[in-house]
């Protein structure tokens, strides 16, 4: 394998695998289930393989590849790397291969289809964090949308075609906007540098020139779009409902990954194309990001239903990463970036425990349960890590994501006021609030729901799917400089581009 | 006359379509088996005439004494009109028989007609533009109610005959006056004179009047009103090729008017018409379409709205425009045929049933019509990587270079309300179960369409540049 182009073969091998499949029959529901993992995992392996290649102490873009082509709008096939998207890219392909794992048994109807939309699935998520195109971006943006759409739509519950409608047209509408953007963006760069073009390096020389009136607008376009998809309070109404109603791997996807793409977006091209309106809109969009964490905490408290307190947890974590992005300091940005890892990690074993449980008793309802500790003590180990680990307790990766990020925000020039990290830090304290609380009305007590009686504790799947994830867990609280040695060049790079147009954010 | 072989060679996709007219007329006489003959030469013609003209493109000449072009841009209108109308052969093969309107005519009618839209697409005087225009015209209203025993096809000839011909009215009366004013049929020297001719107000009155008689044409609002009925009413194949290629050709003219402006740059006059007409054709068809229950119905409104999107860039009038209404219209065409494709198939199983809920839970008895519908409505909502969407990309980009970037906020706002109902028909496809179990029959031919129109339709999605380096090829 040429190291050339790695990152072509990483991005390519999903989608090879889903058009093979197209071709196995479907009632060889075995074999499409193990080809769809053995997909999955060769795309793991080659992003393990990207890893090794990359420089962790170069901040530019690294294994770039480009190609035009089409030659007629100066698009190109353009692609690459930075710190910051090797985190997203590995998620990404160590997430996938464990919710296939963790649908066999629990999907049975058209599993072929279900296989091949994730990792069409897959294959747009990669795109999206490789792109260095804009236009290249925005389709792998948009594509990506097909296969969810179909996840939530076949596969999801009672309420599914309403989420997957609401789901679909919400990041449509946001996202066309930014089509909009795009295309003024690459106009101007046509007056400025006498072409047309959507590349994104080129084009992180023409934004921050842009007049500060326009700036303002396409700053808001581009805003708008990723708020939709993180989603940033008051954007966030179609979540609980796509969430709800997916199955467990599409919410363990549209958590795990889906919803870092609006966070990758805010820090790969907000910050860098338009750095003057981004400083400039950086303390109104805390004020909703530290809304966001309060209220999201604040409604996931009064949830019945144990996955949408999930899904409203997910609200005030992304306000937390949120915060952490336009506070513009280095601390706060990595941090922010390691706490997309995070919630990828903890907020996706939730789902999954909840997606296990849902399994055997067919209820999601906290008042269902009660006292399953002493019938499945595993499964209420594993709930018990998930649950600290996205409450923050140190030791565990939250507690690294968190700090970093009131520790950045305290201290942010940008910012400049210290109520934005007081107002953040009462949201890790209402995150023990609702998780603990839950944990305890529903492990707890005496069993008292005849129902529950025959409950078999986890089995060799599950623990197949919830170790790898622990295990990373683990790492990330103990040993956080793995990662954080991955970011920090690139965060660097982002934020003296910031710097170079604005104040001074580095020391 | 043309001067030589080489000029005749030019000519040939115009001559091999008369010639099978002429033939085709002779055997639905002499033959019984006429309908099993004819489609197959019709199909000849049209891909025969489709190569012709895509393989001599930069043969670009002016013949007849300046009457017809051929080669350059009418070669890539010829394209789309030919392929297009093809790929409708092979859809109508099986349904026609099914509503026993398997005569000869119906495919002499389509030949004629197309050779109609390839006057249009080529014509350099504005009479061989009317000519043109009636000899596709014509055929339509006839096809439209070639289900002679349905009463809404009646009722979709005649409504679509007495608007058309109305529209008709516009036009000659705007040629009337535009010849009265510039003392020549000539549409290069009116492009050249431009300047001076707009001076004159009755040239002005004269250019709105034929400008107003195509909009009629590519169904844009307030012309629209004869569209869903005759949309709905007419047989199924022949809506889609009246919604495709016969917009395309209506586009054709209208693209004159946007070489006027370009070529005496500064001089668009139109362009505020052109943005109002977009606006609201975009936004009234997106809005009514999602009231609709009847899939015809909606991909009437469906037409309207994307009639629309082109409309845009009418109004930008610029060199991207030009490109990018011509790359769209190509996209819609085999968007569309596919879409009428699969609606033809479903209606021959159904009872003549094109309501949406005839599509409950498709995707377990046909998935690979439902994996093909659900490609043409994604395209049609302009999601990437598809042709729909590229197309819609590149009128954008006219909108925004011409300062009307307000019109491709109307452009998004409308794409996000069309998501809705062409989501709609994958939700019934795919989440919903059927009522009633019926036995699908899909004959090859009518598959065979639509699975090209898939792949042309994917294929111009990812590889835009095949059809955009021949388009650009020609435009400058």
């Amino acid at each position: 394998m040429e190291n050339g182009s790695i990152l072509t073969y990483l991005l390519i091998t999903p989608i090879l695998g889903s058009l093979i499949l197209l071709f196995i029959r479907k009632e060889q529901e075995n074999l499409i289930q193990w080809f769809g993992l053995a997909v999955s995992l060769a795309a793991f392996i080659i992003s393990l393989v990207m890893f090794t290649n990359f420089d962790q102490s170069n901040g530019s873009f690294q294994l770039v590849e480009k190609y035009l082509w089409i030659d007629g709008l100066n698009v190109s096939y353009h692609i690459g790397v930075d710190g910051i998207s090797v985190l997203l890219i590995l998620l990404t392909t160590f997430l996938t291969p464990l919710t296939l794992i963790s649908t066999w048994g629990t999907i049975k109807k058209n599993i072929k289809l279900f296989t091949f939309f994730m990792l069409f699935l897959e294959a747009g998520m990669l795109g999206v964090f490789i792109s260095l195109d804009l236009f290249l971006f925005y389709i792998f943006w948009e594509a990506m949308l097909i296969p969810m759409y179909f996840i939530i739509g076949v596969w999801g519950g009672e309420n599914r075609i309403y989420a997957s409608i609401k789901f679909f047209i919400y990041t449509m509408f946001g996202s066309l906007l930014m089509l909009v953007a795009i295309i003024w963006l690459a106009v101007d760069a046509s007056s400025q540098l006498g072409y047309f073009t959507t590349n994104l390096l080129e084009l992180y020389k023409v934004g921050p020139t842009i007049a500060r009136d326009i700036q303002n607008y396409l700053f808001l376009a581009f805003f708008f779009s990723f708020a939709i998809k993180v989603p940033l309070f008051p954007l966030h109404t179609w979540l609980p409902d796509a969430h709800v109603q997916a199955p467990t791997a599409g919410s363990v996807i549209l958590a795990g990954v889906l919803l870092k793409m609006g966070t990758y977006g805010l820090i790969r091209f907000n910050l860098p194309l338009f750095p003057q309106a981004s400083v400039e809109f950086a303390p109104y969009i805390s004020v909703f990001a530290v809304i966001g964490i309060i209220y999201g905490a604040l409604v996931a408290m009064v949830q019945t239903d144990m996955k949408k307190l999930v899904a409203y947890s997910s609200v005030a974590h992304l306000g937390f990463v949120v915060l952490g992005i336009f506070a513009m300091t280095v601390e706060s940005v990595q941090g922010a970036v390691i706490q997309m890892i995070n919630h990828g990690l903890s907020t996706g074993a939730l789902f999954l425990l909840v997606g296990m449980i849902y399994e055997r008793t067919h209820s999601r309802e906290i008042s269902f349960y009660g006292g399953i500790a002493k019938l499945v003590p595993v499964y209420a180990t594993f709930l018990m890590i998930a649950s600290l680990s996205s409450i923050g307790l140190p030791g565990m990766n939250g507690f690294i994501g968190e700090f970093l990020i009131l520790l950045g925000s305290f201290k942010s020039q940008v910012l400049d006021n210290w109520w934005f990290t007081i107002f953040a830090a009462s949201g890790v304290i209402f995150a023990a609030v609702y998780l603990l609380w839950m944990y305890q009305r529903v492990v707890f007590g005496n069993v008292t729901n005849p129902k529950l009686e025959n409950l078999s504790d986890m089995n060799g799947k599950e623990w197949l799917v919830l170790v790898p994830i622990i295990l990373l867990i683990f790492w990330i609280g103990i040993y956080p400089t793995t990662f954080l040695d991955i970011t920090e060049t690139s965060t660097i790079n982002i934020l003296e581009q910031v710097q170079n147009f604005t104040i001074k954010l580095l020391n | 006359m043309p001067q030589n072989s080489q000029e005749i060679l030019l000519m040939l996709p115009h001559v091999v379509i008369g010639v099978g007219i002429v033939i085709s007329l002779l055997i639905e006489m002499y033959s019984k088996k006429s309908e099993t003959i004819l489609p197959w030469i019709s199909l000849f013609v049209f891909v025969f005439a489709g190569v012709h003209s895509i393989i001599n493109i930069s043969a670009n000449q002016i013949l007849f004494g300046g009457m017809l072009e051929v080669g350059g841009k009418p070669a890539i209108f010829n394209f789309i009109f030919n392929i297009g109308a093809a790929l409708l052969i092979l859809n109508s093969i099986d349904y026609i028989k099914k509503y026993e309107s398997n005569h000869g005519e119906y495919y002499i009618l389509i030949q004629s007609a197309i050779l109609g839209m390839m006057v249009m697409a080529g014509s350099k005087d504005i009479f061989m533009i009317f000519i043109g225009l009636e000899l596709m015209s014509i055929a339509f209203y006839v096809l439209a109610g070639i289900n002679k025993k349905k009463s809404s096809s009646n009722e979709a000839a005649l409504k679509y005959f007495l608007l058309g011909a109305f529209a008709t009215g516009f036009i000659v009366y705007g040629i009337a006056l535009i010849y009265g004013v510039s003392s020549t049929t000539s549409v290069d020297s009116i492009i050249q004179n431009f300047s001076t001719f707009t001076q004159n107000i009755l040239f002005i009155v004269g250019l709105l009047l034929f400008i107003i008689g195509f909009s009629f044409k590519i169904a844009a609002f307030p012309f629209h009103m004869w569209v869903p009925d005759v949309y709905q009413g007419s047989a199924t194949t022949v809506t889609g090729l009246m919604s495709t290629t016969g917009k395309t050709a209506a586009f054709s003219v209208l693209l004159i008017i946007l070489s006027a402006s370009l070529i005496n740059y500064n001089i668009d006059i139109f362009a505020p018409y052109f943005a109002v007409i977009a606006t609201l054709s975009m936004l009234y068809g997106s809005i009514v379409a999602i009231a609709q229950k009847n899939l015809k119905r909606m991909l009437a409104y469906s037409s309207i709205s994307h009639a629309g999107y082109m409309a845009i860039g009418l109004a930008a009038a610029n060199s991207e425009a030009f490109s990018g209404i011509i790359f769209y219209l190509a996209a819609y065409t085999f968007m569309n045929i596919g879409a009428f494709g699969i609606i033809s198939i479903i209606e021959k199983q159904n009872d003549a049933n094109t309501d949406l809920t005839a599509y409950a839970g498709l995707a377990s008895k046909s998935p690979i019509l439902a994996a093909f519908m659900s490609l043409f409505m994604f395209a049609l909502a302009g999601i990437p990587p598809l042709a729909g969407f590229f197309g819609k990309y590149y009128v954008f980009i006219s909108a925004i270079e011409a300062d009307l970037t307000w019109l491709a906020v109307v452009g998004v706002f409308s794409s996000v309300i069309s998501v809705y109902f062409y989501l709609r028909l994958v939700v019934y496809m795919y989440f919903k179960e059927s009522e009633k179990d019926i036995d699908l029959h899909i004959d090859k031919y009518s598959l065979l369409s639509v699975v090209v129109s898939g792949i042309l339709v994917i294929y111009f999605g990812i590889s835009p540049d095949s059809l955009l380096n021949l388009i650009l090829s020609v435009v400058n």
